[in-house]
């Protein structure tokens, strides 16, 4: 019998499991809710830490993936469990009987304007990582093209770390694209003061700490050890914030012509709501719970439902491509032990 | 009249009036500067440090901050025994570095 394998969401991991698949002989089916494949990265401009553009990635993700069985624009209706299998009813009328899912819902952005002392949709100053990398991506934002861009700040954390904003978790990805974008904004406008104020550094990957030194030395990138406490704005339109900079031990003020917030990784909506269907459980960050979170992370604790990216916690780039081909080996082997 | 207290000056430091343009020539002669990511293991290293509070990490900080005073204060009693240097895990050479410093500030005061 053809087993069918349902892909919940065509992001990087979803197509990138979805292609490895296709190469092991099956046939997989990958339900995406929006009207494109790529998620995330597909907004993306460029990738820490060798700047490559994510353009690239996600195109040869997808045609990598271009002999699946793609529904865009569609969600999950309901699933109903059968007796070893589940009838998945998608919006478009269709449903399809499976035994495997595998789970690449990833994640949210942050709504920074939960942290109303930064400001965010208050002032026209301050902008997210994701605003500026759609601005990278050629798309016009008044808020950034109007502006005199003599002082730029960067905030580490937003909505990361920090348990009042519910996430204790360290969304992982933020410090080094804070660098990355730190460096593009001093490419773009060499007159700029660049200003990043973190609490630590969390340089962990391949190149990352190298890439921090690149910031320092060659762009100048002013790290300021302290969390930006407030946001107000001047008679200008400019906007000042006041911090510690905890390394002297004494209150800081700057005036910045564009503030950019980190705003961290939470667990998204669509993948919340596709748990609860199935049901899946969530683990106490408020993600997606694995078997094991150590050696059994793309795996659910049911039975024929995988996991991969970011719907189990934070991920970069390589850790999500990763997953996904591990949980398509896992799938490989799961339909191997049927027969 | 003399109430017997008075108001001190605030000790926040407003970025927005540093003169960076010495730093920056600083950044030029001795490009590592930037690279302090304040461990302290040249402070804990100094021989200097425990009478005299010389922290060259602090020096750095100083001068990024509009502090010159400060800075010239703590580097009075540097004895340029370059164990700071020895120490340092990002390789900057610290003993050049306040060289560096001592020259370029003393030219422009």
């Amino acid at each position: 019998m053809k087993e069918n394998i349902v892909i919940i969401g065509g992001g990087i991991a979803g197509l990138e499991a979805a292609g490895q698949l296709l190469k092991l002989g099956y046939s997989p089916i990958i339900i995406e809710r929006t009207e494109r494949l790529g998620g995330h990265v597909a907004s993306w401009h460029r990738l820490f830490p060798d700047m490559s553009p994510a353009k690239e990635l996600v195109d040869g993700l997808v045609a990598a993936a271009s002999g699946a069985n793609i529904f865009l624009n569609t969600e999950i209706s309901f699933v109903n469990r059968l007796k070893d299998s589940y009838n998945i009813m998608l919006s478009n009328g269709i449903s399809i009987i499976t035994r495997i899912m595998l789970v690449t819902t990833g994640f949210s952005v942050f709504d920074a304007s939960k942290k109303e002392e930064y400001g965010y949709g208050v002032y026209d100053q301050v902008i997210t990582n994701r605003d500026l990398e759609h601005w990278f991506n050629g798309n016009a934002d008044p808020r950034i093209d109007n502006s005199a861009m003599n002082a730029v700040g960067f905030v580490h954390c937003v909505g990361s770390r920090d348990e009042k904003a519910r996430n204790s978790q360290c969304s992982k990805v933020c410090c080094i694209t804070a660098v990355k974008q730190a460096i593009e904004i001093r490419q773009k406008f060499p007159e700029a003061s660049v200003y990043c104020f973190y609490m630590d550094l969390r340089m962990f990957g391949k190149k990352y700490e190298d890439f921090y030194i690149n910031a320092q030395r060659d762009y100048g990138i002013r790290f300021i050890r302290g969390r930006v406490s407030e946001v107000s704005e001047n008679i200008e339109g400019k906007v000042v914030i006041k911090a510690e900079d905890t390394l002297s031990g004494k209150p800081v003020k700057v005036t910045l012509d564009l503030l950019v917030l980190m705003a961290g990784m939470v667990c998204s909506q669509a993948s919340s709501r596709v748990a609860g269907m199935i049901p899946l459980p969530t683990d106490s960050d408020g993600f997606l719970k694995s078997k094991d979170n150590v050696y059994g992370v793309v795996e659910s604790p049911k039975e024929g439902i995988f996991y991969a990216g970011a719907c189990t916690g934070p991920k970069t780039v390589p850790e999500a491509l990763a997953e996904a081909r591990a949980a398509a080996l896992d799938v490989h082997l799961f339909i191997n032990g049927l027969k | 009249m003399d109430f017997g207290f008075r108001i001190s000056p605030s000790s926040a430091i407003n970025l927005d009036n540093v003169d960076l343009t010495l730093f920056e020539r600083l950044h030029e002669m001795e490009p590592d500067v930037y690279k302090c990511m304040a461990c302290g293991s040249c402070s804990a290293t100094c021989p200097a440090s425990v009478y005299s509070g010389m922290s060259i990490r602090k020096v750095i900080l100083c001068l990024q901050r509009g502090r010159e005073k400060e800075a010239f204060r703590m580097m009075k009693n540097c004895m340029l025994c370059g164990k700071c240097t020895m120490v340092c895990p990002r390789g900057i050479n610290t003993r050049h570095l306040i060289l560096s410093i001592s020259k370029l500030y003393s030219e422009t005061k």
